[in-house]
């Protein structure tokens, strides 16, 4: 007993502060990559190095259209290297999102006659549609703000995933995150839950539990769909034998990107969802 | 280290009255035989196993439209060779079955069955040939056959549940647990036969993870399938995609420069190590001592951030690559991590006797979930569960990879195979792999990080072994035509060791159930794929 107190005297607090809002990655670390559209040359060969097609380039007559989906990428660095200088790793991790659209930048260039990329047409954009695909409004969240805002019970349920995101999210348990501080603890039954943090592409033999699990949840419940595969099926894509997205499956409020995400980014989600931190406003200068 | 393993394989196959009329050649590690005919198989199982031989992995190929025949593929272990002995047996396309040796070699029963599942290759003779891979409610198809599309839309799940054997006596119940479970943990379901508090019978039904990876590796153009490779089991990243990377250059013929080799010992430690010490405190936590968790999992985190400021990656990721490593391991974040790294073994020590010295702790611990030596020799278990229990298995003084034949450390190994011993063999193990890191990093050489790798031959095909945290990975990689893979088999050491965790939790009661599973720790994706 002496020995036990005496190892927790010696090691003191270790929790780390906001997480969020102090987050100060080492400076090795490998967050989303960045692009300087106007410099971007090589687009086509750059995609053809990206494993998860997060990259794509379709031409159509004197139009190249580039589109880079921060929902499928992996945050391997390939396209870094691949890039021609135009792509760069940057320090931060991808934002979470309401809109799944809000994770895609597209860019438009000109091809002269014989196909060759010209220059940039437009200023590149988030999103492929003009149209918001949130979910849940503003005066929605605010509702959602005032029942859970404080106190949420989450039931994490993997559909399918490769327990990558699972070990980042037992991360979050951890004394230096302590998430409990927050008042957001992890449940056991989605009875008892509000949101299911949702991971992995949605297995043809998960789909049926994972369906069950979000009617089991007492509403109003939020949906929260961790890590590229939760998202849009990650490296994985298409099989047999996966069903899809978690979208795919239940309806997600917010989409979190990573492979796996980081505890910064998988709270960084959580708090989105209940709408304690405002979509834009709360941000850490987007790697977008 | 013990003495070095040598060729008893060549001893068992001098005579040739163990596969008549075959055919044999030598690759990297591996002697590889083609039998004269798929009937010899149960007769060479019996002898092979008599002979010492542990049966690693089964698994086929689909070669139709080549040959008009699949492949099945036995791969096996002997402790007197440091090559694997990979048996290469032909099932004509119009006799599509193939004799199941599961009564003889109880190691490989899922092993055939998935085969039976996935390639419609009958199991004849299997004392058990219900479905594994494929859900009950699926419909008759076999996806890893070359004429069924990757992405082939099947329908939703409709039709019977599982039925499961039933237990009968008096005061006997059923207590069904998952696959969405309590924890945040990967999703299977248990279907435990209680009387009273003692678990009878424990059947398990894995698979709900099942993405199909193995046939989504032949979609990727082939250089792709090392990120695949990092994530059929998240926390053993770098492990599988050591384990592909090998794989290819040994097709390739790629000389790996020592940086590379070197390097790659750190960061299959540094992954082994993060995941042993959570591994230490979650067994603590299931017994009821929390705080030396807290202190687990705080370690773990100091050694995620490790990762990150030397590696860039918490989980290791993005960087092993066909050929070496993506990046170079920079000497001064060498050292810093090395520093670093003996502020953790102090702080580790200290862990460790917290729970070596709680008298409540290890009586919870000892004799519980007990696997026999016998038992684990019997259903092939491998890794830490395997080591706990007598099996003395450990691919990196097995079958040398990377820079491990130049490297000393101990392979501990225990007899009594409780839920003690398969912590005793994480701490162990933690101490030798500070012990790896430390030797790997005072020998790093400079120069080049990686080689380039040419064009896979198409057709050529190698195997690969990597000692993952849990154990033994093997990767079987067969070259296509066109920039992509014909076939990418994956062996999770779970694969083998689910059976382990039935045997261990028998007569034991149900609520020592989590502890004796976190024991094990199993993959379910690695297992699932």
């Amino acid at each position: 007993m002496f020995d036990i107190l005496q190892k927790s005297l010696r090691t003191g607090l270790v929790t780390i502060g906001d997480p969020i809002r102090e987050f100060s990655p080492p400076p090795a670390f490998r967050g989303a990559p960045h692009f300087d559209f106007g410099r971007w040359e090589n687009p086509a060969e750059t995609a053809a190095a990206c494993p998860t097609g997060a990259i794509s380039v379709s031409d159509s007559g004197a139009v190249r259209e580039v589109r880079v989906d921060y929902g499928l990428c992996i945050f391997c660095g390939q396209c870094a290297e691949a890039g021609g200088g135009a792509v760069s790793v940057s320090r931060e991790f991808a934002q979470p999102v309401l809109d799944r659209q809000n994770l895609v930048i597209t860019a438009r260039y000109g091809l002269d006659g014989q196909g060759r990329q010209t220059r940039l047409l437009a200023p590149p954009a988030r999103g492929a549609s003009g149209e918001s695909l949130e979910r849940t409004g503003a005066a929605a969240r605010q509702a959602i703000r005032k029942l859970l805002g404080r106190s949420l019970a989450i039931r994490e349920v993997d559909a399918g995933s490769c327990n990558g995101c699972e070990v980042e999210i037992h991360s979050l348990n951890n004394p230096l995150y302590d998430l409990e501080r927050f008042g957001i603890h992890f449940v056991a039954s989605p009875r008892h839950a509000d949101m299911l943090l949702v991971t992995g592409p949605v297995t043809r033999n998960m789909e049926l539990a994972l369906r069950k699990t979000w009617l089991a949840t007492p509403e109003p419940r939020l949906v929260v769909a961790a890590g590229a595969c939760g998202i849009s099926g990650g490296i994985f894509g298409r099989s047999y034998a996966i069903r899809g997205a978690v979208s795919d499956v239940i309806p997600v409020d917010v989409y979190v990107p990573g492979c796996p995400p980081r505890p910064e980014a998988l709270l960084y989600g959580i708090l989105l969802a209940v709408g304690r931190l405002a979509p834009a406003a709360a941000a850490p200068a987007s790697a977008i | 280290m013990t003495a070095a393993r040598r060729n008893a394989f060549d001893a068992l196959l001098h005579s040739g009255a163990l596969f008549p009329g075959s055919r044999r050649e030598e690759f990297p590690g591996e002697v590889r035989v083609w039998p004269a005919s798929i009937a010899d198989r149960p007769r060479a199982a019996s002898a092979l196993r008599a002979e010492g031989c542990r049966y690693a992995a089964v698994f086929a190929e689909d070669c139709t439209a080549e040959e008009s025949s699949f492949l099945l593929f036995d791969v096996l272990d002997h402790p007197g060779d440091s090559r694997y002995l990979v048996l290469v047996w032909r099932i004509p396309a119009d006799s599509p079955s193939f004799p199941a040796i599961s009564a003889q070699a109880p190691a490989v029963n899922w092993m055939e069955r998935e085969i039976q599942d996935w390639f419609g290759l009958e199991a004849a003779g299997h004392p058990n040939p219900r479905r594994v891979a494929l859900h009950d409610h699926w419909p008759d198809v076999h996806p890893l056959r070359r004429d069924f599309p990757l992405e082939t839309e099947l329908p939703l799940f409709e039709g019977p549940q599982h039925v499961y054997r039933p237990t009968i006596g008096e005061g006997v119940f059923y207590i069904p647990v998952g696959p969405v479970h309590a924890g945040i943990i990967e999703p299977g379901h248990f279907n435990f036969a209680v009387a009273g508090e003692p678990v009878i019978y424990l059947q398990l039904r894995m698979y709900y993870t099942h993405k199909g990876t193995e046939k989504i590796f032949e979609r990727l153009p082939w250089r792709h399938g090392v990120f695949l490779a990092e994530s059929v089991s998240g926390d053993s990243g770098f492990a599988h995609a050591l384990a592909f990377c090998q794989a290819a250059e040994k097709i390739a013929g790629a000389e790996i420069p020592p940086h590379a080799l070197f390097g790659r010992v750190i960061l299959l430690e540094l992954e082994r190590l993060y995941n042993h010490v959570a591994d230490i405190g979650a067994i603590a936590t299931d017994v009821g001592f929390v705080i030396a968790n807290s202190h687990a999992t705080r370690l773990r985190e100091s050694l995620l951030r490790l990762n990150e400021e030397v590696y860039g990656s918490r989980l290791l990721r993005g960087l092993a690559c066909p050929g070496g490593l993506r990046r170079p391991l920079e000497r001064t974040a060498v050292d810093a991590a090395l520093e670093r790294l003996e502020d953790f073994r102090r702080d580790f020590e200290e862990v460790v006797r917290l729970i070596e010295s709680s008298d409540s702790t290890l009586d919870r611990l000892d004799q519980t979930g007990v696997l026999h030596p016998q038992k684990a020799r019997d259903l092939g278990i491998v890794g830490v569960a395997g080591r706990a229990s007598g099996q003395d298995l450990d691919v990196r003084r097995d079958h040398p990879f990377a820079a491990y034949g130049s490297l000393s450390f101990e392979v501990p190994v225990f007899e009594q195979g409780d839920v003690l011993r398969r912590m005793r063999v994480r701490i162990e193990e933690a101490r030798q792999s500070l012990g790896l890191i430390r030797a790997a990093a005072a020998e790093l050489p400079e120069g080049p990080c990686r080689t380039p790798v040419p064009e896979l031959q198409p057709d050529a095909g190698a195997l690969a072994a990597v000692e993952g945290w849990r154990g033994e990975i093997l990767y079987w990689v067969r070259a296509g035509s066109d920039g992509r893979l014909k076939r990418c088999k994956v062996k999770d050491p779970s694969l083998n060791n689910w059976p382990a965790l039935v045997e261990a939790i028998q007569g034991n009661i149900i609520p020592d159930f989590p502890v004796i599973n976190k024991s094990f720790n199993l993959s379910y994706s690695g297992t699932d794929r």
